[in-house]
């Protein structure tokens, strides 16, 4: 198995806040791998850190063999990482489509652009159902999976999503946790962030637990699933 | 009759040249959120280069136009580039109040150039007056091309933002940096072109308004810029639609105003109505709704 994204002693400040105390971590080709914890111990900052929206201190973040930590965001986009965003932050006054379009901003493949599309409507039917309606008008879990289609657009090896089921009723958060394993499913590396620990434990791979800048746990997602002091943190029902 | 027809015209025209200005100030506000007081001395640099192009160098109508907008494109991308750029993260009176020092600074360097003395413009339309109902109603060559050079600009900007990539990409930058970045659009060179955009038009806003009112001095873009501005305010800033029906309307107005009421008032009166549009609509007539984030 090859190291898709290798996170090493990553440093980020907020001012004078150490946001993220020199984390390590990575992502293997193929995993699906969680990101778990409290809010505000880090798991959006990593993220941001890792697609170039918040400049790190100091470490380095590898993505396919190749150090992106001074690599403009935008040009990650075009290199395979694809991120969704916390809170989905779909354009509210654009169409359906045209966030899609934009998904594949950097693509010029008509062809391909085209195939990815159907597939995207395949994933997501109540997309096509609406394409041309303003995304501003969707429900929160319908613009979760616009936030997610729009993402895989670019037709990435890897997404990173970022609290995917924040704030959906529980039938959207099922169905948005069979659409990362489809998605998974169909060749792309995932990495996770949430808090629903439950449901991202038990999709994941391998999981890393996040306290206050630190990864305290690490481990096969089953183990972690399993682990006393896991469960009393986080899995509480 | 046919003299109110003759005001409502000129009104088109000198609506269509606010309109033109407008474009600009509402573009670089939907896209940078900022007020860019500068650009209506961008459009007197664009004067005096079309001037220059045309009367010094002798150059023909066509070469003068482009000379001018490319001396406008380069001067919008600078400014930005110079004094906006690095204020990218700071608060927007800070921007506001460096615009506004833009602006002096060009037209005192305008001064220094070319002296406060005039130059008188010569006009760059080269069409015959046209006289309609039997010689009762003519036309100026100025008014018909200002008025069809308006409509193909708006037209072509409405086309190029729904139809084209980069137009998507203002778009995106315009509602989401962040979101758009991830997309994988360049946002600060979104923002450069839009400023390019900006300034070209207002060169062209600029040739257009000194052929129909042909005095050219430093300050000859304060106060159409100031227009336009309010021109984008009242069709609702952001909006391209709104720069243009807030241009057509100011202008129209104006030239009614000055008509029928009190040339003396009438600029009076088109603040009048501006105050009372943002009193019953305080985001213009095509303004959105500004969403508040949760």
């Amino acid at each position: 198995m090859s190291i898709m994204l290798d996170v090493k002693d990553l440093n980020v400040y907020y001012g004078v806040i150490h946001a993220l105390k020199g984390i390590s971590f990575h992502v293997n080709k193929g995993e699906i791998v969680t990101l778990i914890g409290a809010n505000g111990a880090g798991k959006t900052t990593t993220l941001q850190t890792i697609t170039g929206l918040i400049p790190a201190r100091s470490g380095s973040v590898m993505y396919n063999g190749r150090e992106i930590i001074h690599t403009p965001g935008h040009q990650l986009v075009a290199n395979g990482l694809a991120h969704v965003p916390e809170g989905r932050r779909v354009f509210a006054t654009l169409s359906v489509y045209q966030n899609l379009m934009l998904g594949a901003y950097t693509r010029k493949d008509k062809d391909g652009i085209e195939a990815t599309l159907r597939t995207v409507y395949e994933h997501f039917p109540r997309l096509l159902e609406r394409k041309n309606q303003m995304a501003g008008t969707l429900s929160g879990g319908e613009q979760q999976m616009l936030a997610m289609g729009r993402a895989l657009m670019s037709n990435p090896e890897m997404v990173v999503l970022d609290e995917p089921s924040m704030g959906l009723s529980p039938i959207y958060v099922n169905e948005i946790f069979n659409i990362i394993e489809k998605i998974h499913d169909s060749g792309v590396t995932v990495l996770l962030v949430e808090q629903n620990a439950n449901k991202a434990l038990s999709i994941a791979d391998r999981a890393y637990v996040l306290e206050t800048g630190n990864i305290t746990i690490e481990g096969a997602a089953q183990d972690l699933a399993n682990d006393p002091k896991v469960k009393a943190a986080y899995l509480s029902e | 009759m046919m003299s109110f027809i003759s005001y409502l015209l000129n009104g088109l025209s000198l609506g269509s040249v606010y309109a033109i200005i407008a474009l600009g100030y509402t573009m670089v506000y939907g896209i940078a959120k900022m007020l860019n007081f500068a650009h209506g001395d961008i459009l007197m640099v664009g004067g005096y280069a079309a001037f220059i192009a045309l009367n010094s160098l002798g150059l023909p109508v066509p070469v003068s136009v482009l000379v001018s907008m490319v001396v406008c494109t380069l001067l919008g991308i600078t400014i930005e580039k110079v004094a906006y750029k690095p204020l990218r993260k700071a608060n927007s009176l800070s921007v506001l109040i460096t615009a506004i020092g833009v602006s002096y600074l060009l037209q005192n360097l305008a001064q220094l150039i070319f002296t406060a003395n005039p130059k008188s413009f010569s006009s760059f339309v080269g069409i015959e007056p046209i006289k309609l109902a039997g010689g009762q109603l003519t036309v100026s060559g100025e008014t018909v091309v200002t008025i069809f050079t308006c409509v193909i600009i708006v037209a072509g900007l409405v086309t190029f933002i729904n139809k084209t990539k980069a137009g998507q990409a203002m778009l995106a930058v315009s509602e989401d940096k962040g979101a758009a970045t991830l997309m994988g659009v360049d946002v600060n060179g979104t923002i450069s072109l839009t400023f390019a955009i900006g300034s070209a038009l207002a060169a062209i806003g600029g040739i257009l308004l000194c052929s129909a009112y042909p005095t050219l001095t430093p300050t000859t873009g304060a106060m159409p810029g100031i227009k336009a501005f309010v021109a984008a305010v009242l069709g609702g800033i952001g909006s391209i639609p709104g720069a243009f029906i807030g241009g057509i309307i100011l202008g129209v107005l104006e030239n009614l105003a000055k008509a029928y009421i009190s040339s003396k008032l009438s600029d009076a009166i088109v603040f009048s109505v501006l105050i009372i549009v943002l009193l019953v609509k305080p985001t213009g007539i095509l303004g959105k709704k500004i969403m508040e984030k949760v």
